[in-house]
């Protein structure tokens, strides 16, 4: 509890630094934000001065920081040039499905990519071990957004088996409880058919997704196995004619798993990384392809409040892998 | 010595080389191995299709793009535009990283205290989304990329430099310098920096093919490079529209992309087991 207290503390200078960087980032771009935020109507000097100090901009930029602040706290992030909608409405209504995404294919990678670890480690130097670090490798150098274009032209245009675009047909109208396809189709009135539907929506994006996770997650799988292997107590445990599932399973992933945890973690990063291109490849309504769409429309309160949430996600997620590997690793504790 | 012997043992290592030299020969001799120029629009055959198709044209091998520019003359000149930005990448990278690592490390501190915070901002962002908010602050544009993505890259070796200089700090040739009265200046870039060579030959080596990636990623997304430069990101958002009739204009750019960092990362791998044995099999 205290450990995690001491964590949420040391976040808050990167949190503040964060608004920070949001708040100038609206500053530094070429013009200021009212002829931004008038875009190409222009208007006259009146109503220029009028907008400044209804927004206070006219005020010095330590005190319009401070309200910046202030509007933070109340939840309050702006309005979409486009939309007109308050851009926290917006990221809400988006986040579940990067959310969907990003969950499944970290499973995926984990599951897979720990066996695959194992599986290289255990069969050290064989043909098996080299050829899965080498495709690891390749995995590891994969531009995202080829690789996805590649299932797509595999899956979709040769074969036909899988849709290409969107999280579900347009032929299935799903009530909305949690923003999680998968869960509310199956609570909706088709619900197989609908669920099916969503898998094959999901398949590609989170197969192109889970690529890169599940290259690093199965070489650091087999490294910390192999460091793990070396020592005394495997010996011991082997010495006394354990098998090796009991040997692998039982004493040693344990122990090699936290440094996998930390990887795992680490991926989460790469996960919201790989979600902007994925997202954008296959139409995936989440908040990669949002942020894409206002940097190109120019839509600032959106892009200064998708950065501010985004990396807050990325803050809370690191608090959580940081304590999930306190649990795991008991010798954290004193 | 040791260590390109030591380099040349690893086969990873060795192959990451040859493809390397072998894309900087290709990127260097441009001029003379495209059979067209990058930009030339041959109007009057769009589209044609490569050497294994049927009816490929004999002078464009690789076929041509909608515009009716040769594939393979926009490949290899796409080689000099990915290397160049690579270079460029790593090269403001690491001396602003460098700097700044250094800076922190030696001087401890408050110094350090307020770079290592902003360090910290920059990593609580996914590398892609702080690339694309400072090409939306700069607006689109090759350049752009390259800078967004060199401060990417920054956080990497703004924490290599500090934690090698932090090793290097506390030996005692730095007491022996301080006792002689080396100044500061002299302590710092004349004899902690050479020492700290090995973490920034591979942190460098590394940055390249997530320089590669990340600048082929923006001009995917339409925000790096622009119409007509042949950068093989560019071109793969390009030809995504012809997905259906002409796939290879979207499988060979990003192939290239692929080798390229691949190579990169196998030599970085390599490097980084010949430079330190202790950290092998990372």
């Amino acid at each position: 509890m205290k450990f995690l207290l001491n964590r949420i503390a040391a976040s808050v200078p990167t949190l503040l630094g964060v608004t920070l960087l949001a708040f100038f980032m609206i500053r530094w771009i070429p013009g200021d934000p009212i002829t931004v935020m008038l875009g190409d109507r222009g208007g006259d000097p009146e109503m220029i001065a009028e907008l400044k100090s209804i927004y206070g901009l006219d005020r010095p930029l330590i005190s319009q920081y401070f309200q910046f602040l202030g509007n933070l706290l109340r939840m309050d992030l702006g309005k979409s040039i486009l939309s007109h909608n308050a851009v926290l409405d917006e990221f809400t209504a988006r986040f579940p499905a990067t959310v969907e995404l990003g969950l499944v294919a970290l499973v995926w990678s984990s599951a897979l990519g720990i066996i695959l670890g194992v599986l290289a480690a255990v069969f050290r130097r064989s043909f098996l071990d080299y050829s899965l670090m080498g495709v690891s490798l390749v995995g590891y150098s994969m531009p995202i957004f080829w690789w996805g274009l590649l299932l797509i032209l595999f899956f979709s245009v040769l074969l036909g088996w899988l849709p290409v675009s969107g999280r579900m047909s347009v032929m299935y109208d799903i009530p909305e409880k949690t923003g999680f396809l998968l869960i509310d189709s199956l609570f909706s009135e088709e619900r197989w058919p609908a669920f099916w539907d969503a898998v094959k929506h999901l398949t590609l994006p989170a197969l192109a997704l889970g690529t890169i996770p599940l290259a690093a997650i199965a070489r650091m799988t087999r490294s910390s196995l192999l460091e793990v292997l070396k020592e005394d107590y495997i010996r011991t445990a082997k010495a006394k004619g354990l098998g090796v599932k009991s040997l692998i399973f039982k004493h040693a992933l344990k122990n090699a798993l936290t440094p996998i945890i930390t990887v795992i973690g680490l991926m989460l990063g790469a996960l919201l990384t790989g979600a902007i291109l994925t997202e954008t490849i296959f139409s995936w309504p989440g908040i990669g392809r949002w942020i894409v769409q206002a940097v190109n429309a120019r839509d600032y309160p959106v892009i200064q409040g998708g950065v501010l949430l985004v990396s807050l996600t990325i803050i809370l997620v690191n608090i959580l892998v940081d304590s999930l590997y306190f649990w795991v690793n008991p010798t954290l504790r004193k | 010595m040791q260590v390109i012997k030591r380099l040349i043992h690893s086969k990873g290592a060795l192959m990451g080389l040859i493809l390397l030299v072998l894309f900087v020969s290709v990127a260097l001799g441009a001029q003379w191995l495209a059979p067209h120029s990058p930009e030339e629009v041959f109007s009057e055959s769009l589209n044609l299709p490569p050497f294994w198709a049927d009816d490929a044209h004999q002078s464009h091998l690789l076929g041509t793009d909608d515009l009716g520019r040769d594939s393979l003359s926009r490949l290899i000149y796409g080689a000099r535009v990915s290397l160049g930005v690579g270079a460029l990448v790593v090269i403001l990278s690491m001396i602003v990283g460098t700097a700044l690592g250094l800076a922190a490390g030696y001087l401890g501190g408050w110094t350090d205290q307020v770079i290592m915070r902003g360090v910290d901002v920059l990593m609580s962002l996914p590398s892609i989304l702080l690339a694309i908010v400072v090409v939306a602050i700069l607006g689109p544009g090759l350049m752009n990329g390259i800078i967004a993505v060199s401060i990417v890259a920054l956080p990497g070796f703004i924490r290599v430099v500090r934690a090698a200089v932090l090793t290097e700090k506390a030996k005692t040739y730095v007491d022996a310098s301080i006792c002689l009265g080396a100044s500061s200046w002299r302590i710092s870039l004349f004899q902690i920096l050479p020492n700290c060579m090995a973490p920034i030959i591979v942190q460098s080596t590394l940055g390249f093919s997530d320089g590669i990636l990340n600048v082929a990623a923006l001009g995917f997304l339409g925000m790096g490079a622009q119409a007509p430069t042949p950068e093989w990101g560019a071109m793969l958002s390009d030809s995504r529209a012809y997905i259906e009739s002409s796939p290879w204009l979207v499988m060979l750019p990003g192939l290239c992309i692929l080798l390229v960092v691949l190579s990169f990362n196998i030599l970085g791998d390599g490097l980084r087991d010949a430079l330190d044995p202790k950290l092998k099999g990372r």
